[in-house]
């Protein structure tokens, strides 16, 4: 049971870490969540290039699959196995298979949100 | 009154951002969004054949889900104002992006509406996802052609 | 810069109608109609932005004892692209149409021109305002009003409200346009657009000041200076440039915002209201009743408005702004 708890409080811990830089980037730097998001999209991608990413995700869960960040670590990740597989030809083909289960959620939800749901203007 | 002056008295006057109390309550919350999607591997690992390595996929599909139910009665917004980037970093800020403009764009129909603006948000998302990867792969097959680094 | 009106058109009627949301304004006894629906039962937002802009005329015309062939002009505008509420609103009242924009300044440059028309004899009765609507303005400034971006506590809310005058020739014991004075564009480098008071100041510092100057007039000469939008932090910072400028500290409190006061001290506003339908609901209904219930006699309206667009901030502009005064007398 107390690795069940450990766990939970490594993921509060990496989860909230990553939103804290993303908070700095927007308040300190004044950038926009566009950019922030980009910017944390990226992070991940270098550092699954850097073998970092996979070790992250096995030492924190969820506090490193659920931020954006895990976004572009997936998507590279699946880049990097068409390339050892298959070289230069495999960095072509891999990506275009490179896909990410949070966008195929978000486009599919997003789409049966529009049916069923209507903005709503309030204020609090 | 010149621009110099101007700015400077504007700079005095106008409140100043609380620094310390956004990031402690984008550290609670994202921890905390974190901490649900956690719940929710343990559930898919304990009841479905996901093992830690394949578990990731459908948790973050159900955390988008979930992002999609609050978006669409509106208590996203008001979680994200309490939260700032704890609420937009997390996939479901992403979900949350997408399902807002979708839900907007519906009164433009389906294709020029939701489909075209659906991505206002989480477009640049997804370019510089897929851009990166590319590019960081490409450098990685460079190096470990020349012999400078291993998969 | 400053026009002065010889006939004295008089404001014989307004008509004020606003969303359900500003039920919480501290100005809502004011309101003609709070509709229980921001989009009046309509397909879509900017639907319902016209249907305001449509109900806010009808209760002029009904008010004064009007019917549209009576209206020789209508004169407004709106935040939404190319206005299309308004123009769809005038195409309903089939009526000579003049659309303007000059933002939030809008509500005090139609009037002007409405003014203009009557003081040369070619308008016997013309409709001016202006409205904006929540959902169309965020939506296309900002981000999906379902998305949770937060916002610092120098943004503002956009009002959901159409605020529109009756203007004529001159009447005994009624509101009057004496004179007023058109704004140049003002850009002292904002970049903010969660910060329209800081960017639109300086532009009702520079109108207020040239009226005063032109007329040979005083912040002591009126009852009340009254800006459109400038918010809770903008309203502070134009008092800071007057009492710069060597305004005694008890002439201070005759500036007022209708921005800054519209949803009172709730927070959950941040700094206050904005948008086109801000200052035109607040001049047209609460305003007015200052006059006609003796409690004012001289007023200086100046609606403030930002010259920037979606695409011009994503290229990187900066915000410029203007500002427009007019002088309302009473008899």
């Amino acid at each position: 049971m107390s690795t069940i708890g450990f766990t939970f409080l490594v993921a509060f811990i990496v989860g909230g870490l990553i939103c804290l830089i993303g908070q700095l980037l927007m308040d300190v730097a004044k950038l926009t969540p566009g950019h922030t998001l980009s910017i944390l999209v990226v992070v991940g991608a270098i550092l699954d290039g850097l073998n970092l990413y996979e070790s992250l995700i096995n030492f924190a869960g969820a506090g490193a699959t659920i931020p954006i960040t895990s976004f572009g670590n997936s998507l590279t990740h699946g880049a990097m196995a068409e390339a050892e597989k298959h070289g230069w030809i495999g960095l072509l083909t891999g990506m275009f298979e490179v896909t990410s289960s949070g966008i195929s959620a978000a486009i599919l939800f997003g789409f049966i949100a529009a049916l069923i749901f209507k903005p709503k203007g309030k204020v609090d | 009154m010149k621009e110099q002056q101007y700015n400077s008295l504007k700079d005095q006057i106008t409140p100043k951002t609380p620094l310390a109390i956004n990031c402690l309550k984008a550290f609670a919350v994202g921890g905390l969004i974190c901490c649900v999607g956690q719940a929710i591997s343990f559930f898919y690992m304990m009841f479905f054949d996901f093992t830690e390595k394949t578990v990731g996929n459908p948790t973050v599909a159900t955390m988008v889900f979930l992002a999609m139910l609050l978006t669409g009665f509106g208590q996203y917004r008001k979680l994200g104002q309490f939260a700032g980037a704890g609420s937009a970093v997390p996939v479901t800020g992403f979900g949350n992006a997408v399902v807002s403009a979708a839900i907007e764009g519906k009164t433009e129909g389906l294709v020029l509406g939701v489909g075209s603006n659906m991505f206002k948000l989480a477009g640049s998302v997804i370019l510089f996802g897929v851009v990166s990867a590319f590019f960081v792969t490409l450098i990685k097959l460079i190096l470990v052609s020349v012999g400078v680094a291993a998969w | 810069m400053v026009i002065v009106f010889q006939s004295k058109p008089s404001i014989l009627s307004s008509g004020v109608v606003v969303g359900p949301l500003e039920k919480r304004s501290v100005f809502q006894t004011y309101f003609d109609k709070i509709s229980a629906d921001e989009r009046f039962q309509k397909v879509s937002n900017e639907k319902g932005n016209a249907m305001l802009i449509s109900e806010a005329c009808q209760t002029i015309l009904k008010k004064s004892n009007l019917n549209n062939l009576d209206i020789d002009y209508l004169l407004g505008g709106d935040l939404v692209n190319q206005m299309t509420p308004t123009n769809f609103a005038a195409r309903e009242l089939a009526v000579s149409f003049i659309g303007l924009f000059s933002a939030c300044a809008t509500s005090v440059s139609s009037i002007v021109i409405a003014s203009l028309l009557t003081e040369l004899g070619a308008s016997n009765y013309s409709i001016a305002g202006a409205s904006s609507q929540h959902n169309s303005v965020e939506r296309q400034f900002r981000y999906p009003v379902d998305y949770g971006g937060q916002k610092p506590a120098t943004a503002q809310w956009t009002v959901t409200a159409a605020g529109f005058v009756l203007v004529g020739k001159h009447q005994p014991k009624l509101p009057y346009v004496e004179a007023a004075t058109i704004g140049k564009v003002i850009d002292y480098g904002a970049t903010d657009p969660f910060h329209m008071g800081g960017a639109m100041a300086p532009a009702a510092f520079d109108t207020i000041q040239a009226h005063l100057k032109k007329r040979s007039q005083t912040v002591k000469d009126y009852d009340v200076i009254m800006t459109g939008d400038l918010g809770k932090i903008g309203l502070k910072i134009l008092i800071a440039m007057f009492a710069q400028s060597g305004v005694k500290k008890e002439d201070l409190s005759r500036f007022r915002d209708a921005g800054a006061e519209f949803y009172g001290e709730d927070t959950a506003f941040l700094a206050g209201a904005s948008g086109a339908g801000c200052s035109a609901a607040v001049y047209s209904g609460y305003m007015m009743e200052q006059f006609k219930s003796g409690r004012y006699k001289r007023v200086l309206l100046v609606a403030t408005g930002a010259l920037l667009s979606p695409l011009s901030f994503q290229q990187g502009e900066t915000i410029p702004c203007t500002a427009h005064a007019i002088e309302i007398g009473m008899g």
